[in-house]
């Protein structure tokens, strides 16, 4: 009984100690395990220039300027700030202007930012078409097809 | 003391259990993964914004369900095998253990295939892909402490504690995309308010994730009954039970 009770307490032990040391890690890390900065921390120059970041946001609709071959420009914003980013190479099947992507690449003196890679950053929606179809068609304010109320 | 629960935690009466549970739930696993599957990648529409490609959440997401919970089994029945050196305990995080470190790897490959065309690359070390990547490791450093001593029940109690120390890793990885701006997504599901996936998508996927736990349940039981015969080799009912 008394050995039980003391390997009980050993376990109690680890227990909280490594929670403890990880709560307390966790905190710590804080705005260093930030996968990105959002375009209003580069506003307000909290991102240092020439050196490799993560910006993330969404791509601003209508932004998206195709120049010739694999070159793309927009903007990215994160609803009080927006941020022009430049870009060359193939974007993921996930990018559209609306959707919230991460650019990795550094941020120019003139605030652009050169991306080297542009990541998609998916949200947690799933749902077919014409949900989806119908749901646009609500936040536009207009009146859902009477097709899609009924069967 | 002799309780109910002595009786039905001997390694014997388990063994003995064991082998009447699993033919239902391994039938339980395949007809459920069969209507899950159906549902999912058949009878599921396309996402509106990935197409087909979503359906690898099919697989994806029970095998990272799993991951964590066939993890917390483990490091619960290393706790009880710690304090009460229960038998049965040692046996069943034993056999847990190589279980869980696949739904992990699992996890990893489905999404790190889709993370591909998706996100634009396999791998990226944000707080959730890190994290589970870690509980890869801490599997196979239970795994290795297993396999490193001779003597079992000595081997069961380091790998015990190394199960406990990682349990501290499991609400890191499940609240990692809350506490961080990671680029793996949110939860879709099990956050409060309603689930953010169709329904028509969701009943497949919660069907798939039964299936999946089944699957565990029924490979565990008949792990678990090899790793008991195995550790009983010398006494009275298994050398009776074994042909010379």
């Amino acid at each position: 009984m008394q050995r039980r009770r003391q390997r009980m307490l050993f376990a109690g032990v680890i227990l909280t100690g490594v929670a403890a040391a990880a709560a307390l890690a966790v905190r710590g890390l804080g705005e260093n395990m930030l996968f990105f900065f959002s375009p209003s921390q580069v506003a307000a120059g909290e991102v240092p220039a020439g050196q490799s970041v993560r910006v993330g946001g969404l791509v601003v609709r209508g932004s998206v300027v195709r120049d010739s071959g694999l070159e793309v420009r927009f903007a990215l914003s994160d609803g009080a700030e927006s941020v022009l980013v430049r870009y060359e190479g193939i974007l993921p099947d996930l990018f559209r202007e609306g959707q919230g992507i991460v650019a990795r690449g550094r941020l120019l003196t003139g605030g652009e930012f050169a991306a080297e890679e542009v990541l998609a950053k998916h949200d947690e929606n799933y749902m077919p078409p014409e949900v989806a179809e119908a749901l646009e068609i609500a936040r536009e304010g207009g009146q859902i097809p009477a097709a899609d109320a009924g069967p | 003391m002799r309780t109910p629960f002595n009786h039905l935690a001997a390694p014997m009466h388990f063994y003995r259990w064991g082998a009447r549970l699993v033919p239902w739930l391994g039938a339980c696993t395949v007809v459920l993964l069969a209507l899950g599957w159906w549902g999912g990648l058949v009878l599921a529409p396309p996402d509106y914004q990935q197409g087909d490609g979503f359906r690898i959440i099919y697989v994806h997401v029970p095998s990272a369900w799993m991951s964590l919970f066939v993890y917390v089994v483990m490091a619960g029945a290393g706790a009880v095998a710690l304090i009460w050196r229960v038998k049965l305990a040692e046996v069943l995080m034993a056999a847990s253990a190589p279980l869980g470190a696949w739904f992990t790897f699992l996890a990893l490959a489905t999404g790190s295939i889709w993370g591909k065309p998706m996100w634009g690359t396999y791998w990226v070390w944000d707080a959730r892909l890190t994290s589970e990547l870690i509980l890869l490791f801490l599997y196979l450093g239970v795994i290795a402490l297993l396999a490193a001593n001779e003597d079992r029940r000595r081997a069961s109690r380091a790998a015990a504690v190394l199960a406990l120390v990682g349990v501290v890793n499991v609400p890191i990885i499940h609240f990692s995309v809350q506490w961080w701006s990671t680029l793996h997504q949110g939860p879709s599901v099990g956050s409060f308010g309603a689930p953010s996936i169709h329904s028509s998508m969701l009943v497949p996927l919660l069907v798939s994730a039964l299936a999946f736990k089944c699957y565990y349940l029924t490979v565990l039981i008949m792990r678990a009954r090899c790793e008991i015969v195995e550790r009983e080799r010398n006494s009275a009912w298994v050398r009776e039970m074994l042909p010379r």
